[in-house]
């Protein structure tokens, strides 16, 4: 069998793809049940009647859930249907507490919209959204013995705490026309999902915990030939790739699928509609398990839910809690800040957008902004090997003891003294400056003290001040700054030992 | 102290309650009178599947040292329960009738379990049931069936046989059923007791073991009206924990039934469902006979009866029998083996759900689940469920009609008087058509109520009246069904119940 | 509509995991046959015209506040499970030695 490369894939067909992201929602609680919606908790210690589908218990929809959707649904440019339902998904699967999975079916809350995605080179490609829905999470299966993996374990075991958590489904229409940027434009798309949830403040997106997970679904199509129409063209065959959890792997696995397809193609084997598994470790993805029949659903309407009739009032009130579109955002924050681009790129690396706006929103320079939270803070968290977002201060705590530099209470080196102690869970910068006696010496009958007793110590340095060699104040400068413990204003002490050694400066 | 004379489990709950203010009986009496007759007549009867004794003799135990502390009580406190197997009740087994939950002790309430425990109701056990609801004979339980009092070779009814045969063998004064399609008011129609479905929503469902989750109705069952009117108001009422409960008071049942026993039913309108009568309806002459007395006694109170039409009945029974095996095939696919319930185990997990299925699942259960898959598999969906749901809208529209004309509307419970344990085992079709006259308000969500008519002359067996209202209108039942039983009991010097042949006393 | 065959119950039964013997199949096949004859006649009466009822009671948008309620503890949890292991329940390999 020929094997392709992505790249000669691209040149020998037209590429179709759509994807299905499920984002996890941060609400307190699970989407039907009172249980609590936190990652790592110990085993089945966060379920209940409900989310265990004991007999006889029944859901009630979290109503934080349905306004997440719902914003999410408009930040995606989304219909808002007027009524909605809650539909069955029937299946069997050790992990699904009802062997039903509560789903949105023929009539889903958000639909038809269309996303904006915006490429590294500045490019915007406008992806078609189909629907976005309402669904609970399943449970979670480990396997034991074997390697591990589901396949040749002995057993497995079942942990329901992520049972019933509620997710948002987004499904796109099918992508097509992206020839060789296919693989960039799904990562660009799904990172775009991602920074819209954040901004949001509906999901914390993290893809490593499994909040936001994508599965990719790809066919090729011959290249119209001449004189024919690309559109003309019907779509091959397309594989489902599931639970693709990482930016990089989303373009790993349109690689691999786009040239695994046309090696097949080329061979003249056809390409088999199925489902597959993405391998991290390998960068490949596996057939799932051959199925003798094709799924059968059988959804029909959740008798146990009413239908989700939110007012048109209410919707206008969430659209107007829409935020700007991150990719918009961006551009318009490099301008106002004035950050180089790759200033802006290491913020966006380092999640401290969002953290810079609302620092310089409570009052601070974009620049000083960004030196705390790509300095000092950037280095903390590396250090503690947490998230910047995880660390334990505010934009308004680092807007605040920017304003105590800039007010001269401070200087740089009691700030970062002042930062420790506010990380360290002492107060407010303010608080933490007082409590530690941090504030800058400003009193000058203490300082001129100070001078007078570092000149009458260093005659010989006066000397040299006196001679003109004014740089020797330096070495006075630093005595009064030990003497002081650092408190004092440098400038202001230089200025006093020159006007004591009758030297104009 | 009570004299020996008394037998209390002749007594109405409405009579006990008042006794035990009154100071005549102890509660803890009440309950050892229950368990006393249990054990002397629960052997043939089997209508009970668990018995807690124990349990129930603490709870009596607690409410009259409370009554002695002079604490207030709530009204039937001290009166003792039975409870349907398909509710759950913490620490007591559960099991729905079904062999697939044997031995299963719930970890939670169901909410009318829990207002029956803060009611202070003592529960003296669960009562048997065909299997997860599916029968109109109890004879599809797992564990046996339940024998109706009257006749011990006869059915008592399904799928809530055990609750109405409790009752109708003073085994308890007071039942909880469940009601999907007729499963309290056809076994209530041949015990010759009191049974009602409350409109949908009006009692929560949180916690009842589901059959078909838009057609289920958990109700009160009692030897007389006001009896069912007092169990109704504990059962009633909104529950956060279910989204289909109604937020709404709960209707004045005890004050209706109140009002219907003073025999004046002047300026009442009601409504005769022409194909809910007549012998060619497959209708039993006794029965019919026995409706159209009860029809004439309505009229000399005062009421005016008038004929309406509900064409689309002729569609509810199939509609049903779409509608219901959909719902209760994804209903019952939790039992799968893994959290609770019985397991046969396996090489695989997907054989040991196959096994552990075939295993626990008795026949009806089958038939339905299968019937079920087909009616929502794709490419059938649309002419069985997405029709069925059509019909259930032309069914409304033929009772909104009906009760443009009248203010309750009435048929016989069921065509035929209880037929014999294995008659009809064989023939499910012959079985689903006990229902064809309780189908209709599970279909449309409204009210129902059956009460004793009376016996056939040809069997002398008992009949049943059926009442039902528009929607929230629960209270009208009681009226309607208060005044003809007054009416009745006048005729016969007391409750139907007491004309059923003696039970065998076992040693 | 055509009726219910032997082999239409038997992919059903799979479909609903639940085992079936040949006497199973032959037993329940002829029932449901009928049953399923019967029950078409829904389809005859109601139009495009007809909405379809799902909930007998109309209400809408009956939600709960996203506010924590106690859960079960782990032993409740796992109580009745037919075999638990490390604080979850056990379940017999998924796939099987063919996959």
């Amino acid at each position: 069998m020929t094997t392709m490369t992505y790249e000669q894939a691209m040149e020998e067909f037209d590429p179709v793809f759509g994807i299905e992201v499920h984002v996890e929602l941060n609400t307190k609680t699970k989407m039907f049940c009172g249980c609590a919606n936190e990652f790592g908790a110990e085993p089945n210690t966060q379920v209940c009647p409900v989310c265990l589908g004991l007999p006889g218990a029944m859901p009630v929809t979290n109503d934080k859930a349905v306004e997440s959707a719902i914003r999410l649904g408009l930040a995606l440019g989304c219909s808002i249907r007027e009524s909605s339902r809650f539909a069955r998904k029937n299946y069997f699967y050790p992990d699904l507490a009802k062997d039903y999975q509560i789903s949105q079916y023929d009539e889903p809350t958000c639909y038809e919209g269309s996303l904006d995605v915006v490429l590294d080179d500045g490019t915007v490609v406008t992806i078609g959204i189909e629907r976005a829905h309402m669904e609970e999470d399943a449970g979670k299966n480990t396997h034991v013995g074997g390697t591990g993996g589901i396949q040749g374990a002995d057993y497995s075991l079942v942990d329901y705490n992520r049972g019933g958590v509620p997710l948002v489904e987004i499904v796109t229409k099918p992508i097509t026309g992206m020839g060789a940027r296919t693989a960039e434009v799904a990562r660009a798309y799904v990172a775009t999902i991602r920074d819209i949830v954040r901004a949001l403040d509906i999901s914390d997106g993290r893809m490593e915990q499994g909040s936001v997970r994508a599965d990719v679904n790809l066919s090729l199509r011959p290249k119209a030939v001449a004189g024919e129409s690309q559109d003309d063209v019907p779509f091959g065959k397309r594989s489902e790739t599931k639970n693709v959890n990482s930016l990089r792997a989303i373009e790993r696995a349109v690689h691999f699928e786009a040239a695994r397809q046309a090696s097949l193609l080329l061979g003249g084997q056809p390409v088999v509609q199925e489902t597959r598994h993405w391998h991290e470790d390998t960068s490949s993805t596996t057939p799932g398990r051959s199925k003798e029949e094709a799924e059968d659903y059988r959804y029909f309407p959740e008798p146990d839910l009413l239908p989700v009739e939110p007012s048109r009032e209410w919707v206008e009130e969430l659209r107007s809690t829409i935020p700007e579109h991150p990719a918009k955002m961006r551009a318009r924050l490099r301008e106002e800040w004035g950050f180089s681009d790759l200033e802006m790129r290491d913020v966006v690396a380092a999640d401290a957008l969002i953290l810079i706006a609302a620092t310089v929103q409570a009052g601070t320079t974009a620049q000083a902004a960004r030196k705390w939270w790509m300095g000092e803070l950037s280095r903390v968290a590396n250090d503690r090997e947490v998230a910047l977002t995880a660390l334990p201060v505010t934009p308004d705590a680092i807007a605040e003891l920017q304003g105590l530099i800039d007010e001269g209470k401070i200087n740089d080196k009691l700030a970062r003294q002042a930062l420790e102690g506010v990380l360290a869970g002492e107060g407010s910068p303010a608080e933490v400056v007082a409590s530690r006696g941090l504030e800058v010496v400003s009193d000058d009958s203490a300082l001129e003290k100070a001078v007078d007793d570092a000149l009458a110590a260093q005659p010989d340095v006066l000397a040299k001040i006196q001679d003109g060699k004014v740089q020797a104040a330096g070495a006075i400068v630093g005595a009064v700054m030990k003497a002081t413990r650092g408190q004092a204003d440098a400038g202001r002490v230089r200025e006093i030992i020159l006007q004591r050694a009758g030297v104009e400066g | 102290m009570s004299e020996h004379t008394v037998d209390w489990t002749r007594a109405t709950a409405a009579r006990m309650a008042d006794a035990l203010a009154a100071g005549e009986v102890t509660s803890v009496e009440l309950v050892q009178a229950h368990l006393d007759r249990i054990a002397a007549v629960d052997g043939p009867v089997h209508a009970f599947l668990h018995i807690d004794a124990e349990g129930a003799l603490e709870t009596a135990r607690a409410v009259d040292a409370d009554r002695a502390a002079g604490k207030e009580l709530p009204r039937l406190a001290g009166v003792p329960i039975g409870i349907k197997d398909v509710l759950v009740t913490k620490g007591l087994p559960t099991t729905a009738g079904s062999r697939i939950l044997e031995g299963w002790i719930p970890p939670y309430d169901a909410t009318v379990t829990r207002r029956v425990r803060e009611a202070r109701m003592p529960i003296l056990g669960k009562t048997n049931m065909d299997e997860f609801a599916m029968g109109s004979s109890t004879e599809h339980s797992g564990y046996g069936p339940t024998c109706n009092p009257w006749d011990l070779e006869r059915i008592p009814g399904g799928s809530g046989g055990g609750s109405a045969a409790a009752l109708a063998a003073f085994e308890a004064p007071l039942t909880i059923g469940s009601d999907t399609g007729g499963s309290i008011r056809q076994p209530a129609s041949v015990t010759a007791t009191v049974g009602v479905k409350p409109t949908y929503g009006g009692v929560s469902r949180f916690g009842a073991i589901a059959l078909a989750s838009s057609l289920d109705q958990l109700g009160p069952c009692g030897r007389t009206v006001l009896d069912t009117a007092l169990l109704h108001e504990v059962m009633g009422g909104h529950d956060e924990m279910d989204a289909t409960s109604l937020n709404e008071p709960v209707p004045a049942c005890v004050d209706a039934a109140l009002e219907g026993a003073q025999m004046d039913l002047t300026g009442v309108k009601i409504g005769v469902v022409r194909e809910l009568s007549g012998a060619d309806g497959g209708y039993q002459a006794g029965v019919t006979q026995r409706f159209d007395e009860s029809l004439e006694r309505l009229k000399g109170m005062g009421a005016e009866i008038v004929e309406v039409s509900c064409p689309s009945f002729e569609y509810a029974l199939a509609a049903y029998y779409v509608i219901l095996p959909s719902e209760a095939s994804s209903n019952l696919a939790k039992f799968d083996s893994v959290r609770f319930g019985l397991r046969v185990e396996k090489t695989t997990v997907e054989k040991t759900m196959l096994a552990t299925r075939a295993e626990g699942f008795g026949d009806e259960v089958k038939r339905r689940i299968i019937l079920g898959t087909y009616a929502l598999s794709a490419g059938y969906y649309d002419a069985y469920y997405g029709s069925a749901q059509k019909v259930r809208t032309l069914v409304q529209r033929d009772f909104d009609a009906a009760f443009a004309q009248c203010d309750v509307l009435v048929s016989p419970t069921t065509p035929t008087t209880p037929f014999k344990i294995g008659e009809r085992i064989d023939d499910p079709l012959a079985m689903y058509l006990n229902d064809i006259a309780t189908i209709p308000a599970n279909l449309a969500g409204i009210p129902g109520m059956s009460l004793p008519s009376g016996v056939a002359p040809e069997d002398g067996l008992p009949t049943g009246f059926q009442i039902l209202a528009p929607a929230h209108e629960d209270a009208r039942l009681y009226r309607i069904g208060a005044a003809l039983e007054a009416s009745l009991t006048a005729e016969w010097g007391g409750p139907l119940s007491a004309q059923a042949p003696e039970l065998e006393v076992a040693e | 509509m055509s009726s219910l065959e032997r082999s239409d119950v038997a992919r059903l039964a799979a479909l609903a995991r639940i085992d079936m013997t040949d006497a199973d199949l032959d037993r329940l096949s002829g029932q449901l046959a009928v049953i399923v004859d019967a029950v078409a006649k829904v389809a005859e009466v109601a139009g495009e015209d007809v909405p379809a009822t799902s909930h007998p009671i109309p209400m809408a948008n009956i939600h709960r506040e996203d506010e924590v309620r106690p859960s079960l503890s782990q032993d409740d949890a796992l109580a009745a499970a037919p075999e638990a292991e490390d604080g979850r329940f056990r379940v017999p390999q998924i796939l099987g030695e063919e996959a």
